[in-house]
C-alpha cells in the first residue's frame, strides 16, 4: 500500500552518527529508521548515554548526520530552523529578557516579515496565555519558578508555530507534581493545536501517557530502535482513568521489559 | 571576626538600660493615672502600645547593633593606623604628623581651584587633569580592546594568533612603554596618555574574550533553532551574555590606569596629581605628598565602586 505524505511527514532513513572525540571515533547511533505521520506523538526512550537526545537534535538540525538522510515536509533537514522548534531540558530562556521578551524574540523571527507589530505582540501573548502565563508576561525569568520557566520555553517553541515540536526531556528537571501537571497541559495543547512532536524522556508512565507511538532504543554506544509500541489508548486522555484501564499496565510493562529485562544497563 | 564580636559584647549591655527607660513611661502610665475607674479595656489598649514600644525597641537595639557592628571594626583599624603613624612620626621627626597632614589637607581643599600659573594650581583642577589624561587613556583602550576582545572570543583562529602577543606584551611595566609614546607623539602629554592606553587596554580585551567563549551553548542552540540574523544573534544575546565579563575587564582596566597615571605623570609633567607629588616633593612638602596618597586613594575607591554598582545592575541571576 503507497502511503500519502502525510503519512511520512518526518523520515529518518538509515541514519548513522558517530562522533570524532579524542580518544578516537565514537558510534553513538546506527541503522535508524523512523517515520512520523502529521500530527502523531512519538516519545524516544531509552536509558541514559543511549544517543536518543542525539537522535532528537540531528532531527532539530543541531547535529548533521555521518550517514543516512533526514526528510522533514518532503526536504531535506539541513540545519535548525523556527519550523522544527525545540524545548530544550534546561528552558535555555534568556535571562535578560522578560518572558514576553523571550517569546517574542521567535515570533518577531518567525512572523516579522510578514505581520505588523501589534500581530505580533498578539501572538506573543496568544502563545503564553496557552500555557498559562498571561500574568507573568513582563516577569524576568530568575523571578519565576522552573515550571513556569518550563512553560515559557514550550510557549516560544509553540509560538513559532513549527511544522514539528521537538521536546528534549522538558519535565525531567521539574518535581513529579509540577511534571504531571504540565504533562496534563501538554496533552490538552496538542489535542488543540494538532502538532506533530517528538519527545525525549527516560520517564515510562510520560511516555505512556502522552505518546501515540513509542520508540525503543537499545543501550549505546551504536544504538538503534530496539522495538517500537504503538499505544492503543483512546484520547482524551486522563491520567486517573488510565490508572483503571488494562490496556494501559499493558503497554507500561511492555516499556519497562524491554527497558529493564532487555536493556539491562550495566552497573555504572 | 569573632574577637570583633567579643569586644561588642560591653555596647550590647550598654544599651539595654536605655531602651528599659524607652519602655518606662508606658508601663507605669496607668498606675500614674489619678483616676480611679480603671477602665480595663484602657489598661489593654496601655498594654497593648508598651509591647508595640518595647518591639520597636527591640527592632531598633537589633538595628543599632548591626551598624555598630558594620562599621567598629574599619573604624578601629583606622584609629590604629593613624596612631601608629602619629608615633611614628614622632619618633622619627621626618614625616609630618596627622594632625600637621590633616590642616594642610584642610587648606588644600579651601582653594582647590586656584590658578596662578601653570606650576601652581589648586588641587582641584589637578586632580581634573589626572581624570581627564586617564579617561582619555582609558577611553582610547576601551574602543580598542572590547571590540578586539569580542574578535579574539568568537574567532579561534584569531585568538591564537593573539594570544601569544598579548601573554608577552601584558606583564611588561608600564613605564617601559613611555619612550615608545615619547619617540612616536613627540610631546609628554599624549605619551602619559599612550601609556595610560597600552597598560590599561588588556584586562578588556582578555576578559571580553573569555565572556565570548563562555556564552552558554544553550544560548547559542536557542539562536540556532530561532535561525536569528547576525545582527540579533550580537545584540540580543552575545552582548547581553557577554556585559558581565566586560565590565569585569573594564573594571580592572580603570584601576590600573588610575594606578599607572601618577607615575606617568611624575615623568611627564605638566598638571595633574602625579607631577604635583613630584612638584611637592621638590618643595620639600611631604604633607602634601601625603595628602596626594589619600586623594589617588580615595579617587581610585570611588571608581571602582561606581563599576561595582554599574556591574551589579547587569547582573541577571
Amino acid at each position: 500500500m503507497e502511503k500519502r505524505p502525510v503519512d511520512k511527514f518526518l523520515r529518518i532513513e538509515a541514519v548513522a552518527m558517530t562522533f570524532q572525540t579524542r580518544n578516537g571515533s565514537f558510534a553513538a547511533l546506527r541503522d535508524i529508521d523512523l517515520t512520523v505521520k502529521k500530527g502523531e506523538f512519538v516519545t524516544l526512550i531509552g536509558h541514559s548515554g543511549c544517543g536518543k537526545s542525539t537522535l532528537l537534535n540531528l532531527v532539530a538540525g543541531l547535529l548533521k548526520p555521518t550517514e543516512g538522510l533526514l526528510i522533514c515536509a518532503e526536504r531535506e533537514i539541513a540545519g535548525p530552523g523556527p519550523e522544527r522548534a525545540v524545548v530544550f531540558q534546561n528552558h535555555s530562556l534568556l535571562p535578560w529578557l522578560s518572558c514576553f521578551d523571550n517569546v517574542h524574540l521567535a515570533v518577531e523571527r518567525v512572523f516579522g516579515a510578514t505581520e505588523k507589530k501589534a500581530d505580533l505582540k498578539r501572538r506573543t501573548q496568544a502563545a503564553l496565555a496557552l500555557v498559562g502565563l498571561m500574568h507573568a508576561e513582563h516577569k524576568m525569568p530568575h523571578e519565576i519558578s522552573g515550571g513556569m520557566k518550563q512553560r515559557v520555553g514550550i510557549a516560544r517553541a509553540l509560538s513559532m508555530q513549527p511544522r514539528v515540536l521537538l521536546l528534549d526531556e522538558p519535565f525531567g528537571a521539574l518535581d513529579a507534581l509540577t511534571r504531571a501537571h504540565l504533562q496534563d497541559e501538554l496533552l490538552k495543547i496538542v489535542a488543540a493545536t494538532g502538532s506533530t512532536v517528538v519527545m525525549v524522556t527516560h520517564d515510562v508512565d510520560e511516555a505512556v501517557l502522552l505518546s501515540d507511538r513509542i520508540v525503543m532504543l537499545t543501550n549505546g554506544p551504536a544504538a538503534t530502535i530496539g522495538e517500537v509500541l504503538t499505544v492503543e489508548l483512546p484520547r482524551p486522555r486522563d491520567r486517573i482513568e488510565l490508572e483503571e484501564d488494562a490496556r494501559y499496565h499493558h503497554h507500561r510493562a511492555a516499556v519497562l521489559e524491554f527497558l529493564y529485562r532487555r536493556q539491562m544497563r550495566q552497573a555504572a | 571576626m569573632t574577637s570583633a564580636i567579643a569586644t561588642l559584647r560591653p555596647f550590647a549591655v550598654n544599651l539595654e538600660p536605655e531602651v528599659a527607660a524607652a519602655n518606662e513611661p508606658a508601663t507605669r502610665s496607668p498606675a500614674a493615672g489619678p483616676v480611679a475607674t480603671l477602665d480595663a479595656r484602657a489598661a489593654e489598649v496601655v498594654a497593648a502600645k508598651a509591647v508595640a514600644i518595647a518591639e520597636r525597641a527591640r527592632l531598633r537595639r537589633g538595628r543599632a547593633r548591626a551598624i555598630v557592628l558594620a562599621l567598629l571594626p574599619p573604624l578601629l583599624g583606622f584609629a590604629l593606623f593613624i596612631s601608629a603613624w602619629g608615633l611614628f612620626s614622632q619618633t622619627t621627626g621626618s614625616l609630618p604628623s596627622p594632625a600637621k597632614t590633616w590642616t594642610s589637607a584642610v587648606d588644600l581643599f579651601s582653594h582647590p581651584f586656584y590658578q596662578k600659573g601653570p606650576n601652581d594650581q589648586g588641587i582641584g583642577w589637578n586632580i581634573l587633569s589626572s581624570l581627564r589624561r586617564g579617561g582619555i587613556g582609558f577611553g582610547f583602550a576601551a574602543l580598542v580592546g572590547l571590540p578586539l576582545g569580542f574578535v579574539f572570543g568568537r574567532f579561534a583562529f584569531a585568538n591564537a594568533m593573539a594570544s601569544p602577543i598579548i601573554s608577552l606584551l601584558r606583564p611588561v611595566s608600564p613605564l617601559a612603554w613611555l619612550p615608545i609614546g615619547l619617540m612616536a607623539f613627540k610631546a609628554a602629554n599624549p605619551a602619559a596618555i599612550w601609556v595610560i592606553f597600552i597598560s590599561s587596554i588588556w584586562p578588556m580585551i582578555i576578559n571580553t574574550a573569555v565572556g565570548v567563549q563562555r556564552v552558554p551553548q544553550d544560548y547559542l542552540n536557542v539562536a540556532r533553532v530561532l535561525n536569528l540574523s547576525e545582527w540579533k544573534i550580537m545584540t540580543r544575546i552575545l552582548f547581553p551574555a557577554v556585559l558581565p565579563y566586560t565590565l569585569t575587564g573594564v573594571r580592572l582596566s580603570l584601576g590600573v590606569a588610575w594606578l599607572v597615571i601618577v607615575a606617568a605623570e611624575m615623568l611627564t609633567g605638566g598638571v595633574g596629581i602625579g607631577f604635583w607629588v613630584w612638584d611637592e616633593w621638590n618643595n620639600l612638602n611631604v604633607e602634601h605628598i601625603i595628602v596626594a596618597i589619600f586623594v589617588v586613594g580615595i579617587v581610585g575607591l570611588l571608581l571602582e565602586q561606581l563599576l561595582l554598582l554599574l556591574a551589579r545592575r547587569f547582573n541577571y541571576d
